[in-house]
């Protein structure tokens, strides 16, 4: 029998249990644009029975999944057109009640967490989108399930300065009402550049309007697994033959994620949607991105040289992961988290890696600056600053770009934030101590960039 | 009935007695085994089998189950999957 062969079986096996791969989330889009109507109980009645409908099964048909292929699916999401949408023709637009119904359903249907408390507004906002944003402090203070994501900024539209002043505010205010928990609000809550309405990843993860009723979304993981075959190549192994690596090793997790999307979607009745090719780390030893760059040759993550190592990491695993799928979409690339990657932490607290650092990694990894903790008392209007430059890299450079960044309130530089399980703990980082209150408070809207004359 | 193909994986500390359990509990549950190859990995013994569970009365969790039992009175420890994932991580 050809097709049995113990080292493909013993590599798979090792693969799983020791290197952390997993599938890092099954996740149902759902269309909730059936569900608008001028009473806002209505609404919320009808996005209740919605979810449930479409989701009760999802949790139980992943459990028997993994155990039929043991292999972790580690969570089960929900993620819905933006409700700014959705509630905006009701009389009372009653947002944080929408943010209770979503926590309730995804309680009920037993997944992890929600996403699509959302509005797109990179052009500027409708009264449905402002009252959303101003209500996410709220929101997020009440849910323990609900994600939040605001589109700031697009390539063809510009920048939403506007927006971008309110969300520093917003930021703010969200951590503030989790104080008790290290504004842990924050970390549920991010900004975008560029935004995709089929990507599985929290907290940013909606159902666009141009996506069907509903499909299945899948996120795999496996930075431990290529850490570990980097790791094992003779350390004079020139950067193509790594480049080359990645890429086989990339196909291999993507396969599987193909694999268990496409046999969840089945049994589901649904529509399998996309896999998200992103490497995405854990807190967990060694299922690290900061680690690659070190098996890479680089001391620390941060160290020069790094900006290199992650472009060639981020391209590798899309071109070897493209040849494993038939649909591949969402954000698909190499996640840079500081608070979910031990090793990033580690690069924080010995001073090699910054929020500068941080800030040019984005310009070629697959998001953005990612679970970032920075002093409580940080200016809104430095925030604000923070996710102007991060817009601008995103709509230049036509990717997607976002930011998590929490400010820990009555924490300093050097403090440690502490959220536990996937969101780990993050090292307190300083942010350039001058001033950007004149310009973000100027307002209006940075206009989309010309698309040619690319020097 | 078509066929139900899972890879059964056993490893551990070499001993008497392993295959002669392993298959017994297997004919026990009436699976068939299509081929077993074994090799030392690190000290460690360790056999995989192409099982085809088509013929059991027993669901595919049930097999599971029992089997892991087995293994970890025998001290060792088992894997057990449908054959798919295998196919899938090493082919174009």
């Amino acid at each position: 029998m050809a097709d049995f062969n113990i080292n493909n079986i013993m590599e798979t096996i090792q693969m799983i249990k020791v290197h952390h791969l997993d599938i890092r989330t099954v996740t149902l889009a759902l269309s909730l644009r059936d569900c608008i109507s001028t009473d806002i109980k209505e609404t919320g009645d009808k996005i209740h029975s919605k979810i449930l409908k479409y989701a009760k099964n999802l949790s139980k048909y992943a459990d028997d999944i993994e155990n039929e292929f043991s292999i972790p699916i580690i969570n089960k999401r929900i993620a819905v057109t933006p409700i700014s949408l959705i509630g905006e023709a009701a009389k009372d637009m009653d947002y944080v009640y929408l943010a209770k119904v979503l926590d309730d359903a995804a309680n009920q249907v037993g997944v992890d967490f929600i996403g699509g408390f959302s509005a797109l507004v990179e052009k500027g906002c409708t009264k449905g989108d402002i009252a959303l944003i101003s209500s996410i402090p709220e929101a997020l203070q009440k849910t323990q399930r609900v994600c939040s994501s605001v589109n700031l900024a697009t390539s063809k539209a510009g920048i939403n300065m506007n927006a971008v002043l309110k969300m520093g505010e917003i930021i703010k205010e969200t951590a503030n009402l989790t104080a008790d928990k290290d504004g842990i609000g924050a970390a549920k809550l991010v900004c975008f550049c560029n935004s995709v309405s089929d990507n599985p990843f929290m907290a940013g993860a909606y159902c666009g309007i141009n996506e069907p009723e509903c499909a299945l979304n899948i996120g795999v993981s496996g930075p431990g697994v290529v850490k570990w075959a980097v790791q094992n190549m003779p350390k004079d192994a020139d950067l193509g033959e790594v480049s080359n690596l990645i890429k086989k090793t990339s196909f291999k997790i993507t396969t599987t994620g193909e694999l268990i999307g496409r046999e969840l979607a089945s049994r589901l009745a649904i529509p399998f949607g996309v896999i998200d090719l992103s490497l995405a780390p854990t807190p967990a030893e060694n299922d690290s991105v900061a680690g690659i760059f070190k098996a890479m040759g680089l001391e620390q993550a941060g160290a020069h040289g790094t900006t290199a190592a992650l472009a060639m990491l981020n391209d590798a695993v899309k071109k070897g992961g493209t040849m494993a799928s038939s649909y591949v979409g969402g954000l698909s690339g190499a996640f840079i988290p500081v608070s979910e990657d031990a090793e990033m932490i580690e690069a924080v607290n010995k001073g090699a890696l910054t929020i500068d650092k941080l800030e040019a990694m984005t310009c070629v990894c697959s998001v953005g600056l990612d679970m970032i903790a920075i002093p409580g008392n940080t200016p809104n209007s430095t925030i604000s600053g923070i996710i102007a430059d991060e817009m601008a890299i995103g709509m230049i450079n036509k990717k997607t770009t976002a930011v998590r960044i929490i400010p820990v309130p009555n924490k300093v530089e050097g403090d440690k934030a502490v959220y536990g399980g996937l969101l780990g703990e993050a090292p307190v980082m300083s942010v350039n101590k001058y001033s950007s209150a004149g310009f973000v408070n100027r307002g209006g809207r940075i206009p989309a960039p010309i698309h040619s004359l690319n020097n | 009935m078509s066929k139900q193909r899972i890879i059964v994986t056993i490893s551990g500390l070499d001993k008497i007695g392993i295959v002669a359990s392993v298959s017994a509990k297997l004919a026990e549950l009436n699976v068939n085994i299509e081929d077993i190859k074994q090799t030392i990995m690190q000290d460690f013994f360790v056999m995989v089998m192409l099982c085809d569970i088509s013929n059991s009365a027993k669901s595919f969790k049930e097999i599971k189950d029992e089997i892991i039992e087995n293994s970890e009175k025998l001290g060792m420890e088992a894997w057990i999957q449908k054959k798919d994932i295998f196919d899938k991580m090493h082919t174009i």
